[in-house]
């Protein structure tokens, strides 16, 4: 049978990506340009008994989903950068107690209110240090309103498999162009449940690591008793000061998700003609678009130019990146920000290759045009 | 009557951190015979807090604890509400907590009229970070960032709850211990939102910054200024100077939120 098309905006993608993956609780607060994704919820959820309430603030609209959560429901919050500005503290909040949860941020320009209409990726460095304290992150990167609906199923499945909050960051421009989408049939993508106690109430630990780094979580109501607390705290769930635990466990909530096995599972990327590239373009989201249209007419000058596109923006791809510095002669980093992630490709390639940024915050796209100056002028 | 208040308290969690003569522990057993009285069921009880010393409350209880963060308690509350509306969900914090940093959420809460009870402990003062003034510090008071006097007007908390949409609103103070728990019960069995405010005790951060020399002063206090809303009837207008009328000073049948909601699924799911 043929599969269900249809021309969808970005952000009604990540509300279908969303019920697909068995959203049933979405907590707002409008902004532009990530409202449409409240909207289409408002209409799907309670269809189906699912719940979607419009807060107060941001703050509030984080507070309530990790609430939602902690009762066993899969829940999102989509907003912009002001308003996940004022979520941060929640955020971090659902990374020290391990709440699974899915944040959308839609970028556009800022600091502040900035350009509300207009695109920006200048949010890509909030959604890995944002929050206050040391923690993991995972953000994913779409570039495509396909994409933004698989990433974000695959948002929830992170967000279950490792018990913590995470982001899917898309550019104004993605969110809010049109293009055609393969609805996939149910069974196609994988679908992902947090891992539920497999001992009784009298035995459980909410933070229990003899069942390995992400120890399962029970739903609230469910005859489980359990403390759950913003303060570091010992694998029963209790406040502690003790060095030793606090140790353990801040180190234990890193390595969940940027150790070996881990990042291997998260990480995500696409290469296009990096084989025998000796430039390579490194770029995401709307830019990545651009960057490929480049490489193609430099390929035509025989130019061999490839393009890097991490759809996992958090954990780093730091490996390859490192491997593709020694490669090529230069990479170049087109992006709708005065040099975010240029910094993080720079740390990683280590004085390997010059790490060259272009960067654009005038709430215009990046043009082929302007990378295929910049190839032509360290070529 | 001796009463087992055990059977509420976590094993081993005690002792709690709280001050000697601080009012907090009053208001806690005060609400574990409230819940006791309404026979809640532990494991579909969830206590939420935010952050403060009265914020420490539920981590020594028995039931579904959560801890959150400062002023954030009432949104998480509805979360958890919304999203399995079955179970019971008491809120319980400081004034600071609940009406300067979480006060945008307190007044949302009670204008959504969502089927929680607040406990709010009000001890006038920032009593965790060592006595700032709060919104409920009395004009005139000294605390560690009046130095001069404190300059600001007060919130009355309960006019506040009334005034926001709350439809159960109730007041006591930490002397009247036994009329604590048949206020939170009342709450409990209300349908909507319900705010106890407790007027208790903060010696050591507001006490001793303003001449009360004892915890037996600041109780003689509590116990002077209350008067019962049905006294406060027969009373002048020079007689109700400087008291808090305690006891149920609201209440009404309104629309609760969650079943509001279960219209609108009701309504969409036959659309579908
Ligand atoms: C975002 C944030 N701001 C400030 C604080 C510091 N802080 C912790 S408790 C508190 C005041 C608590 O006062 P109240 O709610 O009245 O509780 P009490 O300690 O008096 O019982 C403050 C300001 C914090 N923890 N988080
Ligand atoms: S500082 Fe005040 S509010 Fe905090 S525990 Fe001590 S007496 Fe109670
Ligand atoms: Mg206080």
């Amino acid at each position: 049978m043929a599969k269900k098309v249809a021309l969808l905006q970005g952000n009604e993608a990540c509300a279908h990506g969303a019920l697909y993956a068995g959203c049933n609780f979405f907590g707002g607060y409008p902004i532009t340009p990530s409202t449409e994704v409240a909207e289409v919820l408002s209409n799907e959820l309670p269809k189906f008994g699912g719940k979607f309430i419009q807060m107060e603030d941001e703050i509030g609209a984080m507070a309530s989903i990790i609430g939602a959560s902690l009762t066993g429901a899969k829940a999102l919050t989509a907003s912009s950068g002001p308003g996940i500005s004022l979520k941060q503290e929640l955020i971090g909040y659902a990374c020290i107690a391990e709440v699974p949860c899915v944040i959308i941020s839609v970028m556009r320009g800022g600091p502040s209110t900035g350009m509300p209409t207009g695109p920006g990726q200048s949010d890509v460095m909030q959604a890995k240090w944002g929050t206050h304290g040391d923690h993991a992150t995972i953000a994913l990167a779409p570039a495509s309103v396909q994409e933004i609906f698989t990433e974000t199923v695959r948002a929830f499945n992170l967000a279950e498999k490792y018990r913590m909050p995470v982001q899917v960051v898309y550019d104004e421009i993605v969110g809010h162009m049109r293009e055609r989408i393969e609805f996939p049939e149910p069974g196609d993508l994988e679908i992902i449940n947090r891992a539920k106690p497999t001992v009784g109430p009298d035995k459980y630990k909410p933070y229990d690591t003899s069942f390995g780094d992400v120890p399962p979580l029970a739903a609230y109501g469910t005859g489980y008793r359990y403390h759950v607390t913003g303060l570091n705290k010992a694998q029963d769930g209790f406040p502690t000061t003790k060095a030793e635990y606090v140790d353990a466990e801040e180190r234990r909530q890193i390595r969940k998700v940027e150790g070996e096995v881990a990042r291997v599972d998260i990480e995500k990327y696409e290469e296009y003609l990096t084989d025998d590239a000796t430039i390579l373009l490194f770029a995401y989201g709307s830019t990545s678009r651009s960057a490929r249209y480049a490489v193609n007419e430099l390929r035509k000058e025989g130019i061999k130019v490839g393009l890097f596109r991490p759809i996992t923006l958090w954990p780093f791809p730091e490996k390859r990146i490192a491997a593709l510095g020694k490669q090529v002669k230069a990479i170049i980093v087109p992006e709708l920000n005065l040099g975010q992630m240029n910094l993080e490709v720079e740390r990683v390639v280590k004085g390997a290759c010059p790490v060259i940024s272009i960067g654009r915050v005038d709430g215009e796209p990046i043009n082929p045009g302007q990378i295929i100056a910049q190839v032509k002028e360290v070529k | 009557m001796a009463y087992d208040y055990e059977k509420y308290i976590r094993p081993g969690k005690l002792p709690h951190i709280w001050c000697p003569g601080c009012g907090h522990g009053i208001v806690m057993k005060g609400l574990i015979r409230a819940i006791d009285s309404c026979g809640l069921d532990k494991n579909n009880t969830a206590l939420v807090s935010g952050i403060g010393c009265a914020s420490r409350l539920p981590g020594y209880l028995d039931f579904c604890t959560l801890h959150t963060a400062h002023g954030r308690a009432a949104a998480f509350a509805t979360g958890v509400k919304m999203a399995k509306p079955e179970m019971n969900v008491i809120v319980m914090g400081g004034d600071g907590d609940g009406t300067a940093i979480g006060g945008n959420h307190f007044i949302h809460a009670c204008r959504r009229n969502i089927d929680m009870t607040y406990v709010i402990m009000n001890n006038l003062i920032y009593g965790m970070t060592g006595g700032q003034f709060s919104p409920c510090t009395p004009t005139g008071d000294k605390a560690s960032t009046t130095p001069y006097g404190n300059p600001d007007p007060t919130f009355d908390i309960s006019k506040l709850a009334i005034g926001a949409g709350a439809t159960f609103v109730a007041r006591t103070t930490a002397f009247h211990a036994t009329q604590i728990d048949k206020l939170i019960a009342e709450g409990i069995k209300h349908k909507g939102m319900a705010i106890i405010e407790v007027l208790d005790d903060c010696p050591t951060t507001y006490g001793r910054r303003n001449k009360f020399r004892s915890v037996i002063d600041m109780m003689k206090r509590l116990k002077d200024i209350a008067v019962p809303v049905a006294a406060a009837g027969k009373m002048t207008a020079e007689q109700l100077e400087g008291k808090v009328l305690t006891g149920v000073l609201y209440k009404e049948d309104k629309p609760e939120y969650c079943e509001q909601y279960a219209k609108v699924i009701a309504k969409a799911s036959g659309a579908k």
